[in-house]
């Protein structure tokens, strides 16, 4: 059965992309104020969703931008095109909002979050409520996915970062890993869980909790 | 064979934890095909796999939020400091 899954932004880095991030990449080096103009009204936004899903605070993390766009002006020459001019740039604000915020490794956190219930066979012990096919209904689709950000805070750091970065912005699964120096294991556990928990906050949006 | 179907069949807690592999394509022929065999019998993952589609369809439909000019203006004034040394 075909898989397909929406991943934000797009997960795929083509050609067109790369020349695209290339021509950019040399306008910013030649110091072309209106290139530098456009990766902000790109990426600040997500810049700040990230910085956000990493230290929390709104005002550490406009801090967090700030530092990464330094941090950009000055290292724009190393950026090789290895990998995508947005996966580069999350890799610096990374870095940044881990010196300015001591990192708490979550990684390791297991039972405390583990939500679904299964008896000693490991079958349902208690099944999910059936709510899907109510979003069939566009209304309660746009509804969803304007209530799923708000929602994000209920997962720890690592979750976060993982969803926002793999979900939202449609990095894949080796890129997130590497972006936060984790296993691709640990990755996928992440993202497991941090699904997990939302489809649940989103259950309990529909008055369907379980 | 009733000991390689006892364990080559799934239980729902393997199912659920093979769901994001499967989601995102990683899952290997046979886990494939071993979750797919569940999924086709089980009613409650085939629901719970489904609202976690929903889920990661609706991260992906998060907007960005709009960035005012006050804060675009903030950063062009940073850079431009920065680009006079």
């Amino acid at each position: 059965m075909p898989v397909a899954v929406n991943r934000g932004c797009g997960a795929v880095v083509t050609s067109d992309a790369v020349d695209d991030d290339l021509a950019l990449v040399d306008r910013l080096r030649a110091g072309d104020e209106t290139a530098f103009v456009e990766v902000v009204r790109s990426y600040q936004a997500r810049l700040m969703r990230l910085a956000q899903a990493t230290v929390g605070s709104r005002a550490v993390a406009e801090e967090v931008c700030q530092d990464t766009w330094l941090a950009v002006f000055r290292g724009v020459e190393r950026f090789e095109g290895r990998s995508s001019f947005k996966t580069w740039l999350f890799k610096v604000l990374l870095n940044r909002a881990h010196t300015t915020a001591a990192r708490e490794l979550r990684a390791g956190r297991s039972d405390d979050d583990v939500i679904e219930r299964f008896d000693a066979n490991g079958a349902w012990a208690e099944p999910p409520v059936p709510w899907s096919d109510r979003v069939d209904d566009a209304l309660v689709a746009e509804r969803l996915a304007h209530r799923v950000q708000d929602l994000l805070p209920a997962l720890s750091e690592l979750q976060r970062q993982v969803v926002v970065l793999h979900d939202v912005e449609g990095l894949d699964s080796t890129d997130v890993a590497t972006l936060l120096g984790i296993t691709e294991g640990n990755q996928r556990v992440l993202l497991h869980r941090g699904r997990a928990k939302l489809r649940e906050c989103l259950a309990a949006e529909l008055g369907m909790d379980r | 064979m009733r000991f390689w179907r006892r364990h080559s069949e799934l239980v729902c807690r393997d199912a659920v934890a093979l769901m994001t592999a499967y989601l995102d394509g990683e899952l290997d022929d046979r886990d494939r095909t071993r979750l797919e065999t569940h999924l086709a019998d089980c009613p409650h993952c085939s629901e719970y796999l489904a609202q976690l589609r929903v889920t990661i369809d609706a991260l992906g439909h998060v907007d960005i939020d709009e960035l005012s000019d006050e804060a675009l203006d903030d950063l062009v004034h940073l850079y431009r400091q920065w680009r006079a040394g």
